[in-house]
């Protein structure tokens, strides 16, 4: 009976039945593996008109950069958005999951979501988990009550502040922020000043690097500038690219052709009798 | 509970000092993999080497790394050999379920959000593997993508590498890739990538094992690497 159970899709949460299993391992010596983190700028800060958050591109593996553009400003509602630093798998599975019950949330209710909303439900689901769930967010939006830009750490405290940093970077990019930001900033000035703070990051602290993304949120609209800013790209590339002096040698080749198109005839008299 | 002595408790005794422990190794370095995955001109090719081990010795040199989801979706599995194979029999249960209910084979993209899950429910007692998924999408476009052992998804538009050989994959990969290539030039790329950096690799290698998929017909190879 729970054989069959365990292969059955579960039913939502966290599984813990390779937990013993995997106790036994490290009791035998064997070492866990490293997670993939994304070590972080990201930033936030509110403007004239609403929010804007920024965030670099890098994904790391220890030492490694596995991924150097990836994505870290994560959709919630289309007026709220959140960036999320530390353990990649725990930022997007936890702002997939609010996400998905802000949607919920506005078909019971019929009203666009508000960020104490989605700070609420995010604040309890990582308290419930005591900070195993290692996911720092920034999150921002902007809804009937105005623009609101809140900070949250793994344990689920939150801060709410007019601009905020978090991750590897964040002291890079908090210098930035304490010496330019003022009340009152408008679009332009507010995106120059993120990006800005986000390249200090990308510079300065070797756990953030590559590409800049912003996201601008005001009332009724969002802008995503995915790659606003290409501070590193790749220099010294050949034009002739890499060639090859001598072939790799083949030992077996087996070639399985796929289906064919089948020819659709339409409006073919197939059924008449 | 004493459990009953298998085939190959005496290969345990064999490793100097070591007698039926782990060592100080880590999980991933335990049976050893190197997979890596491309894109090229509505095509792509995975490709991984051939070895199984224990620790530093080898115990099979055909093991099969890359597995077939429908006829153009190939997932590869690197890292601690048991819960790739259960993981991949846990993931072909759950397409054939999905092919039932649809009646159609499940997207890359629907795919590698399946993975992501399955692994992400194991958050605090993982499995110890690394995914990589290549498959061709709608319109023949060419799909890739690789996670961490709980499901943190990386999708690139170039190559993605995975196993203990990963840094050499990374460096050679980097070096040897260009975009849109056609499939003859992207398959001499992987493997040349794949059989340079499994040389630098001792627990990867004995030869290499590439799949090359076009919307016409999936191209399967085995490539002659140094047997050390």
């Amino acid at each position: 009976m729970s054989r069959f159970e365990e292969s059955a899709p579960a039913r939502g949460g966290f599984s813990y039945d390779l937990c013993k299993r995997n106790e036994m391992l490290m009791q035998k010596g064997l070492k866990p593996s490293s997670y993939l983190k994304t070590g972080t700028t990201i930033v936030g800060l509110v403007f004239q008109d609403g929010v804007i958050l920024g965030a670099d591109t890098r994904a790391t593996e220890g030492p490694i950069v596995a991924d150097k553009n990836c994505e870290k400003i994560h959709y919630m509602a289309p007026n709220i958005y959140c960036c999320g630093a530390g353990t990649a798998a725990d930022t997007e599975a936890v702002t997939d999951m609010v996400s998905s019950q802000l949607k919920l949330h506005r078909f019971h209710t019929g009203r666009e979501s508000r960020v104490v909303t989605a700070l609420t439900l995010l604040k309890s689901h990582l308290f419930s988990y005591q900070g195993h769930v290692s996911a720092a967010l920034v999150l921002g939006g902007v809804d009937v009550t105005g623009p609101h830009l809140h900070t949250i750490y793994p344990h689920g405290s939150t801060d709410t502040l007019p601009f905020a940093t978090m991750g590897s970077g964040s002291l890079a990019a908090m210098a930035i922020f304490e010496s330019k930001y003022r009340e009152g900033l408008t679009r332009d000035e507010g995106v120059k000043l993120v990006a800005e703070a986000i390249c200090s990051g990308i510079f300065n602290d070797l756990g953030s690097g590559s590409n800049v993304d912003v996201c601008v949120i005001t009332k009724g609209k969002r802008e995503y500038l995915r790659n606003y800013m290409l501070p590193n790209p790749r220099t010294y590339v050949s034009e002739k690219g890499y060639s090859f002096s001598k072939k790799t040698e083949v030992l077996l080749t087996k070639i399985t052709p796929l289906r064919e198109l089948v020819e659709v005839i339409e409006g073919g008299d197939a059924m008449e009798e | 509970m004493r459990r009953k002595a298998l085939a190959f408790d005496h290969f345990l005794h064999l490793n100097v000092g070591k007698c039926s422990n782990f060592g100080s190794g880590v999980i991933f370095e335990y049976n050893g993999s190197a997979l890596v995955a491309m894109v090229g001109k509505n095509c792509f090719a995975i490709a991984s080497d051939r070895r199984l081990g224990v620790q530093l010795q080898t115990i099979a040199t055909d093991f099969q790394k890359i597995y077939r989801i429908h006829h153009t979706l190939f997932i590869g599995l690197a890292g601690l050999a048991t819960d790739t194979q259960t993981l991949y029999q846990r993931l072909v249960f759950r397409h054939k379920l999905y092919h039932l209910r649809e009646e159609r084979d499940m997207k890359p993209e629907t795919f590698a959000s399946l993975v992501s899950a399955v692994l992400y429910e194991k958050r605090f007692g993982p499995y110890f593997c690394q995914p990589v998924i290549a498959g061709l999408g709608d319109d023949d476009k060419p799909f890739i993508c690789t996670m961490d052992s709980i499901g943190a998804k990386e999708l690139a538009k170039d190559f993605v590498v995975a196993g203990t050989a990963s840094e050499s994959l990374y460096g050679a990969c980097e070096s040897m890739f260009k975009p849109d290539m056609e499939a003859e030039e992207l398959f001499e790329t992987i493997s040349q990538a794949l059989i340079s950096s499994v040389d630098r690799d001792c627990l990867s290698g004995w030869g290499g094992h590439v799949y090359l998929v076009t919307p016409t017909e999936v191209t399967e190879r085995i490539l002659k690497g140094r047997m050390d």
